[in-house]
């Protein structure tokens, strides 16, 4: 399930939108179209299902050209989730759900276990919220039915427009890590936009940052932060607090010792990443923390000084 | 929370009650003539009363008259207003069982051929007790559907009583036409369901079709709205010539009973009326679906069809229900006029009575068609409700 945009270009009323973009997304990929806004990031996601024709080059899924693809089949194969999430406000959660499995034609007892299967995975109970309205849900709960609804008919790529962008942050750091849990269980291609770069740091195993229609840099998101190729790259991923983000991609796992002396009074999750530990000790005036595991074992400990004297190569 | 005295009172009712004593003292209740044509003695409710000298309506009456005093100082209560609601309701009746008491020992006191008709004072005392069993029903704040229940069978009482009547000259009017009746409601109905039906499938194509196209907006409104303005009686007779023309150019079309006179031009016309109130309705209602649904439509794979069926329709529904329920109940109206050109239906009975001066035979082809009108209208509010409680 593969991506491959060659050459792309779009106009709008003579203006370049997009200027001779590539871009290859292999199988597995959660891809982050980083960028300002009015850079193109959204115009290259809607691309790839043809809600936005292209207007020069080509864009290849599976190898195959999509404007060589009927346009309802192309979609249909293609989970789409966006900002304003879009839901039937006449179709309960379930029907909405069951948008494109119904599309595609599944029998009735195979729409209604796959939708109780994806709103388990969104951590919703079906006997609660399948029979509700769209109106009677919190805005997190409809983000969540819109991730459910693009996952529905099991599609081969996920194309996300911002899609928490309209959360608050509990329930937008909730749902970022509920979205990284499926990537990870279910190994799909994933096209994500935001303009949020702790999101992009978070969720990517590429970023591609893009300005005025061109793609500036791309690469893990370490790379971008430890090598930007120009200003706007630097200046875009935050100069200032460059530090404190590179400490938010590095856990403490690998870098817990065992107990000597004085066991510290505080404790923290060993998934914790480096910039959480800190974190948590600046508040607390410490310069050591006790980590435990989920079930509250005892790990070992982690210094101050070790995390922060820590290369980044 | 301080209500003040006028608050508290019931201003609308007081008018309704002061009207109902004006009407019953000034205006004659009913007309006695010795034959059809002449047009009678007029005869009060005062008479009527003294006539039949029966001391339980008397004092029913005096417990109306206690309770229209209450209802008018203590609107707030519940109670009052259902007790107001049945009283209209029995009131209603009694005016006609009046009616027809007296009918009766006229009729039997002297000679056959004497007609009772109905007066001014009668039709006013019905149609006020009507409106004071509205308000009252306005006033106890149902649910839709209970509500809509009631107001139909506020009605109740005066059709089991309907039949007391025969000696009124109303219903010899009506027992000598009888046989007209049944297929003037079918032709009246069919005039209808012709003209709505294509109507609200051709409006409902344009505005879908608007919402697409801007320039077929602005070509289509002004003539919808100038189609409005045609009066209905000139658009019937403009639709003759042509239609008669046609005919003659095509005999298949007069073979299938299209021509200048009887329900074409009826129908034609009709549709054309029903069209704007239509296309405005559901052209809002289209216009009001959240965009973010559709895109989230079309980018799930959905086809226009789909589209359209799955997520416009069902959004734009309880907006083109208004529109819908203001078409059939306008239509079912001017059907009455398309009588003129040889069309048929309610309208048929209503014209008879009005070029033979029978002014109970309009009164019978009146009142079907204003409880055809009622019947739809609350039929689309019933559907309109059931709607809206399934978000």
């Amino acid at each position: 399930m593969t991506i491959k945009f060659q050459n792309i270009c779009k106009f709008y009323d003579g203006a370049a939108a997009i200027t001779d973009l590539n871009l290859d997304v292999q199988q597995g990929e959660l891809v982050v179209l980083l960028g300002p806004s009015g850079s193109g990031k959204s115009t290259v996601l809607k691309m790839v299902n043809r809600m936005v024709s292209h207007d020069g080059g080509h864009i290849f899924f599976n190898g195959k050209d999509i404007n060589s693809f009927n346009v309802q089949d192309l979609r249909r194969r293609m989970g789409y989730a966006m900002q304003s999430v879009g839901l039937f406000p006449h179709r309960t959660v379930g029907h909405n759900i069951a948008t494109v499995p119904k599309l595609l034609g599944w029998d009735a007892q195979r729409v209604q276990s796959r939708v109780n299967e994806l709103l388990y995975l969104l951590a919703m109970d079906p006997k609660q919220y399948a029979n509700r309205y769209p109106h009677q849900l919190s805005g997190g709960q409809q983000q969540r039915v819109g991730v459910a609804r693009a996952l529905a008919a099991d599609p081969d790529v996920l194309l996300m427009d911002e899609p928490f962008g309209a959360l608050d942050p509990v329930t937008r750091a909730a749902l970022q890590l509920s979205l990284k849990k499926i990537h990870r269980a279910t190994g799909k291609t994933i096209l994500f936009v935001t303009h949020d770069i702790d999101e992009a740091l978070l969720l990517a195993t590429r970023i591609v940052l893009l300005n005025h229609g061109r793609i500036v840099q791309m690469g893990r998101p370490l790379e971008l932060l430890q090598q930007p190729t120009n200003d706007f790259v630097a200046d875009f991923l935050g100069r200032a607090d460059l530090g404190l983000k590179l400490l938010s991609l590095r856990p403490i796992a690998p870098h817990i010792k065992a107990m000597d002396g004085a066991e510290p009074i505080h404790t923290i999750s060993h998934t914790a990443t480096f910039k959480e530990a800190i974190s948590h000790m600046a508040t607390l005036h410490v310069s050591s923390l006790c980590v435990v595991s989920a079930d509250g074992t005892v790990l070992g400990q982690v210094h101050a000084t070790d995390l922060l004297e820590t290369s980044y190569v | 929370m301080t209500l003040s005295l006028v608050q508290r009172s019931n201003p609308v009712l007081a008018l309704y009650v002061a009207l109902a004593i004006g009407a019953a003292g000034g205006l004659p209740f009913l007309r006695v003539a010795p034959n059809r044509l002449l047009s009678g003695e007029p005869v009060y409710l005062w008479d009527v009363l003294q006539q039949l000298g029966n001391q339980q309506i008397n004092a029913l009456m005096l417990a109306l008259v206690v309770l229209l005093c209450i209802a008018v100082w203590q609107p707030v209560q519940r109670i009052t207003q259902a007790l107001l609601i049945l009283a209209m309701a029995a009131s209603l009746a009694g005016v006609w069982l009046l009616a027809s008491d007296f009918a009766r020992t006229a009729i039997q006191a002297e000679n056959p051929f004497r007609r009772t008709t109905l007066g001014a004072g009668f039709w006013t005392l019905a149609a006020l007790a009507w409106l004071i069993a509205l308000d009252a029903i306005a006033r106890v704040q149902l649910p839709t559907l209970p509500r809509l229940f009631l107001q139909i069978a506020f009605f109740l009482p005066l059709l089991l009583s309907l039949n007391e009547g025969q000696h009124l000259s109303i219903a010899q009017e009506y027992a000598n036409q009888s046989d007209v009746f049944g297929p003037a409601i079918l032709r009246h109905l069919q005039i209808v369901f012709l003209a709505v039906v294509p109507a609200l499938v051709i409006g409902l194509l344009l505005a879908w079709r608007m919402t697409r196209t801007r320039n077929l907006r602005q070509a289509l409104f002004p003539i919808l709205n100038v189609i409005q303005t045609i009066p209905s009686i000139a658009l019937f007779g403009l639709l003759m010539a042509p239609l008669a023309w046609l005919a003659i150019q095509l005999p298949v079309l007069g073979r299938a009973g299209i021509s200048g006179v009887g329900i074409a031009p009826a129908v034609i016309a009709l549709f054309m009326y029903a069209l704007l109130p239509i296309v405005r309705s559901a052209l809002a209602g289209l216009e009001q679906v959240p965009t973010e649904a559709v895109n989230a439509a079309r980018a799930m794979g959905m086809t226009a069809r789909q589209l359209l069926w799955q997520v416009e329709l069902p959004l734009a529904l309880p907006v083109l229900l208004i529109g819908l329920r203001a078409a059939v109940v306008q239509t079912t109206g001017l059907a009455a006029v398309s009588a003129l050109v040889g069309a048929g239906g309610l309208g048929q009975i209503m014209f008879d009575g009005l070029f033979s001066a029978a002014n109970e035979l309009v009164i019978l082809g009146v009142i079907p068609i204003v409880l055809l009108a009622m019947l739809a209208d609350t039929f689309f509010k019933v559907l309109s409700s059931l709607i809206k409680t399934r978000p």
